[in-house]
């Protein structure tokens, strides 16, 4: 019901997310935000399990800013993901193990930009592009075909928009509405002019 | 620093660990020595040999919802709540249902957690009073401690934050909690999967489809007076309990506003279907 997608650049990661807040076939909420700001550089797309979703990305979020006030220093998007990916792991034969599927990105002053994905069983892969969600299945070849290393920021945003394109034809649910973020060396920019953004409440 | 401190304090004996209703005599190598107690029983009727098996991940989803003994849940229920410049109007029906029959057709499905806010109810009646009642002490000593009304989104982060530590133990709450603080009207939905989203309109029940409906419908023109608010709610659920049949009794319409909530109107369904349907 959900769905990820992230592009990785050159010096840029691409990042959307739909916005629907869904219970059964009750749409709560169309302008939901399931990207979680882990550091000025860093974002964590989360999707799954009602509850569980905020519960762990607000957990690592708040361990991310703790690392930072005790070092001085913030982590890196590997330390990070990893840093998620052993709490997925270790809690996932507890009783209480949190069922999401993240996509993390960001941008390192020294690797360069980062994409990682990761999923409810504690996989982790480091990626330059990723979905998540039963969309996934409708946009992965379209990554597979027309993404190139070398990719520029327009291109990246227009790659973006054809998958949308794609899931609004095909995929039977209605997602109307996405948000998009840019994270750079400069931080995160929100992205305006992705299609079916602007729903009227 | 004091909500933390009102957190860790106060719940001490609600340890999630712990739950009252674990039961005494639960084998400390579960699911290893678990008494095979099915002699009395048919063999066609008996569980598959063998301890019960336990499943990785909890059940989630529709499996989550266990099948209890015959608990009195107001899953029937229709509850709505939605904002307007003038605060935010709460409707709920009154009717209790356990499987066909009718318990009760004066049920209050409002519960006051402060003079500026209110909790709806839908679910499990007893988890929802007591979990809101809880919500509605920590607030009240919260204001206590900081000489300030708790915010919406504290309190129903509060209650979000209680109950996802019992998730997938059987708690059922459908709440939205509806208030007016210092950032204006607020309206969270809350509910035991751990979900928690702030919103404009919300519609929770069995009967939420139908009032979603005409809810969406009317909520442009019901932004002019508070009258409109009010005769929109009503209409929403009188309608929801005309299509659902665990939804009825009479619809109580409340109002929260920035002097505090009270309540605006109360009236029997049957008459209002009369006066609407004909």
């Amino acid at each position: 019901m959900e769905y990820l997608i992230g592009i990785q650049g050159p010096d840029y990661v691409l990042v959307a997310a739909d916005t629907v807040a869904a219970t059964s076939i009750i749409q709560m909420k169309h302008d939901h935000d399931k990207m979680f700001k882990m550091s000025e550089k860093i974002l964590l797309l989360c999707v799954g399990e009602p509850g569980d979703t905020v519960q762990f990305a607000e957990y690592i979020q708040k361990n991310v800013q703790l690392y930072k006030m005790r070092n001085g220093y913030e982590l890196s998007p590997t330390a990070a993901a990893n840093f998620t990916r052993r709490n997925l792991a270790d809690y996932l034969r507890s009783r209480t193990p949190y069922h999401v599927n993240l996509l993390l990105a960001g941008y390192d002053d020294h690797e360069g930009p980062a994409l990682y994905y990761m999923d409810y069983l504690a996989a982790l892969a480091k990626t330059p592009f990723a979905a998540h969600g039963y969309g996934a299945f409708l946009t992965l070849s379209i990554l597979d075909r027309y993404y190139k290393p070398g990719i520029t920021r327009e291109e990246a945003v227009d790659l973006l928009k054809q998958c949308l394109e794609e899931l609004k034809k095909r995929f039977i649910l209605n997602l109307t509405s996405f948000n998009a973020r840019f994270i750079d060396k400069e931080g995160i920019h929100e992205v305006d002019n992705i299609p079916l953004a602007k729903v009227e409440s | 620093m004091a909500l933390a401190s009102v957190l860790r304090a106060e719940l001490a004996e609600f340890s999630p660990n712990f739950p009252k209703n674990f039961p005494k005599n639960f084998p400390k190598n579960f699911p290893e020595d678990f008494p095979d107690d099915s002699e009395g029983i048919p063999e066609i009727l008996r569980d598959p040999p063998g301890p019960p098996r336990v499943l990785a991940a909890p059940p989630w989803g529709f499996e989550a919802e266990p099948e209890g003994p015959g608990l009195q849940i107001l899953h029937g229920t229709t509850t709505l709540a939605f904002k307007t410049p003038h605060g935010v109007t709460v409707a709920v029906d009154s009717r209790a249902t356990a499987g066909s029959y009718i318990a009760s057709q004066s049920v209050r499905k409002v519960l006051p957690i402060s003079g500026r806010m209110l909790g709806t109810m839908a679910g499990g009646a007893a988890d929802c009073a007591f979990w809101q009642r809880l919500v509605a002490r920590q607030c009240r000593v919260q204001e206590l401690r900081n000489k300030e009304p708790v915010s919406v989104a504290a309190a129903s982060k509060l209650l979000a934050n209680l109950v996802y530590q019992y998730k997938g133990l059987g708690l059922s709450l459908g709440t939205m909690l509806c208030g007016w603080d210092k950032r204006g009207p607020g309206l969270y939905y809350v509910d035991s999967e751990g979900q928690r989203v702030a919103g404009a309109a919300f519609a929770v029940g069995s009967g939420s489809s139908y009032a979603y409906g005409v809810l969406d419908r009317g909520l442009a023109a019901a932004a002019r007076s508070e009258e409109a608010a009010c005769e929109l709610a009503r209409r929403a659920i009188a309608q929801a309990a005309h299509r659902d049949a665990y939804s009825g009794g009479c619809v109580r319409v409340m109002h929260v506003g920035p002097d505090g909530w009270r309540e605006v109107s109360h009236h029997d369904i049957a008459e209002l279907q009369d006066k609407y349907l004909e």
